[in-house]
């Protein structure tokens, strides 16, 4: 493999994939390289894959994509120990082209995508590390992988190599994550019937449903329960951030079977079989995590670059933009015959106009908020079922009484003072 | 459905290398400097296992999270992916 390319992608999940597609697309030789035996095999996402950022990419792909269903109802479970509060989004127009977004299953779909990327002419090697960049005055001119003689070179490597992006690192675009950057997040796919996810979710053979779930999911910790329903299978998850995770001294298999436990899941997964079993860290350092994305002949795409939006479940479809961008900067690159961090220094400033960019900043201090004030999580959500509880039992109590004492509950711990800062301060970090 | 860890590991295929991609740096460490163990704790895959008075590890079943990488919290694990196409292969999601 002594051969140059125009550009070396390192990782075929959906940043890397993007970015190799959009180059090859343009003419560039491109090789994409992937440490799993096959592109997906070492990838995990709770199941969720936005539509509009793909179609700008390849227009149309549901009609072939493997994905399992549109979601058409997005339900929001605030947990107690026995009960909980719900609220949710249904829109029959989600069911409709051109869709919202859809569940997938990664293995199937990381395999297609990268497979489409190939068609345009991307080289894909597969079941190869890269261990390293190649970095000659300060400049990256290629990899070197775990192969025999395996190093290779290029004008632009793109490290789109996944949360722990050990190149970033090597590079000193970032130092290690800290524990609270990262969550640690756990999952199952169950196998059940697609008549009984029909009819326990309510819905018809082509539409989705996907539900978060808070409180008692993670036992009050910052972090958040998931079910997914696929064609048929659903996708059962739960994640906190490390570092909750470390000072709760909790074992991520232990909290997801006491949410598969939960009396009000239970019913949902009730004899299901499970397929698998995985375990994945995603990259939530949020704005103030982005590492330099660009080098002399180098740009960090995707979770290697943090690009996720933890509020909103958004990652993959920030990954396919950021590949698509970076693509786009080196196509230009090429142009000029230039390479220098100079020229591709219009990524950086790409993303940070795009909606990326004002995401992860619309919401910078979110998850810091939320993690030192565990109240959000540990009290309000009981505070919550227990209001709804006491409102709607009937007992011979003026509802007037009921609201004055509900007042009362919620201002106890932290006072009317406390309760109207908390509301601010959450309102602030989301704004 | 799996109940158990090992039931749920038992589902995952791994292709494992000879050579572990896994090193605590200084054993001693461990036993002297760091009383939760944490990483006995939070890996999903229950690689770290203390027994005795020295930490096991069993890379075999490392679904390469890089958890412990992160979560230790004297940066005492050496962390490396295993072997091109080796270790964990997910199939369905």
């Amino acid at each position: 493999m002594s051969e140059k390319f125009d550009v070396i992608v390192v990782g075929a999940g959906p940043a890397g994939t993007s970015c190799a597609y959009t180059a090859a697309q343009n003419g560039l030789k491109v090789l994409l390289i992937e440490r799993g035996e096959y592109p997906g095999a070492k990838n995990v996402m709770g199941g969720i894959l936005y539509r509009k950022q793909l179609e700008e990419i390849i227009p149309e792909f549901w009609k072939e994509a493997p994905i399992e269903r549109p979601v058409v109802e997005q339900r929001f479970w605030f947990l107690d120990k026995e009960s909980m509060v719900t609220t949710s989004y249904k829109g029959l127009d989600w069911g409709k082209e051109p869709f919202n977004n859809f569940t997938v299953l990664r293995a199937k779909f990381d395999k297609w995508f990268a497979e489409k990327a190939v068609e345009q002419g991307a080289l894909l090697i597969n079941e190869t590390v890269v261990t390293e960049c190649l970095v000659e005055d300060g400049k990256v001119i290629g990899v070197k992988t775990d192969r025999p003689d395996g190093d290779v070179y290029a004008d632009v490597v793109v490290l789109a190599d996944g949360v722990n992006s050990l190149l970033g690192k090597q590079l000193g675009f970032h130092k290690e994550w800290k524990p609270n950057e990262v969550a640690l997040t756990v999952m199952e796919v169950l196998k059940i019937q697609k008549k009984v996810i029909n009819e326990r979710f309510n819905i018809k053979d082509d539409q989705g449903v996907s539900v978060e779930i808070f409180g008692d999911a993670t036992q009050g910790i910052l972090g958040t329960g998931f079910l997914y329903t696929n064609k048929d299978s659903v996708n059962i998850g739960v994640g906190t951030t490390l570092s909750g995770m470390v000072k709760k001294k909790l074992k991520p298999y232990e909290l997801l079977e006491r949410l598969k436990d939960h009396p009000m899941i239970q019913p949902y997964i009730e004899g299901a079989e499970t397929q698998e079993y995985l375990a994945h860290l995603i990259p939530e350092g949020g704005y103030h995590a982005i590492p330099k994305l660009v080098g002399d002949g180098v740009l960090v795409v995707g979770d290697a670059a943090q690009f996720v939006n933890a509020i909103h479940r958004e990652g993959s479809n920030m990954a396919m933009a950021s590949g698509k961008m970076a693509a786009e900067t080196i196509i230009e690159a090429k142009e000029i015959g230039d390479y220098s961090e100079r020229t591709l220094d219009s990524y950086r400033t790409t993303i940070y106009d795009s909606f990326i960019g004002k995401d992860l900043k619309k919401y910078k201090e979110a998850a810091h908020t939320f993690e030192e004030n565990p109240q959000y999580f540990q009290e309000y959500i009981p505070l919550m079922n227990e209001a709804m509880h006491t409102f709607f039992s009937v007992d011979g109590t003026p509802k007037r009484e009921k609201q004055k004492k509900i007042m009362a509950k919620m201002t106890a711990g932290r006072g009317k003072l406390g309760l109207a800062k908390d509301m601010y301060k959450a309102w602030k970090a989301v704004k | 459905m799996a109940k158990t860890l090992e039931d749920k590991q038992y589902l995952i295929r791994f292709n494992c290398d000879k050579k572990s991609h896994l090193e605590v740096l200084n054993h001693d460490l461990c036993a002297t400097d760091c009383p939760d163990k944490a990483c006995t704790l939070f890996c999903p895959g229950e690689v770290y296992k203390w027994e005795g008075d020295r930490m096991f590890v069993g890379y075999e079943g490392c679904h390469e999270c890089g958890s412990c990488r992160i979560g230790c919290p004297h940066e005492n694990i050496k962390w490396e992916y295993p072997k091109g196409g080796h270790g964990v292969v997910f199939r369905l999601a």
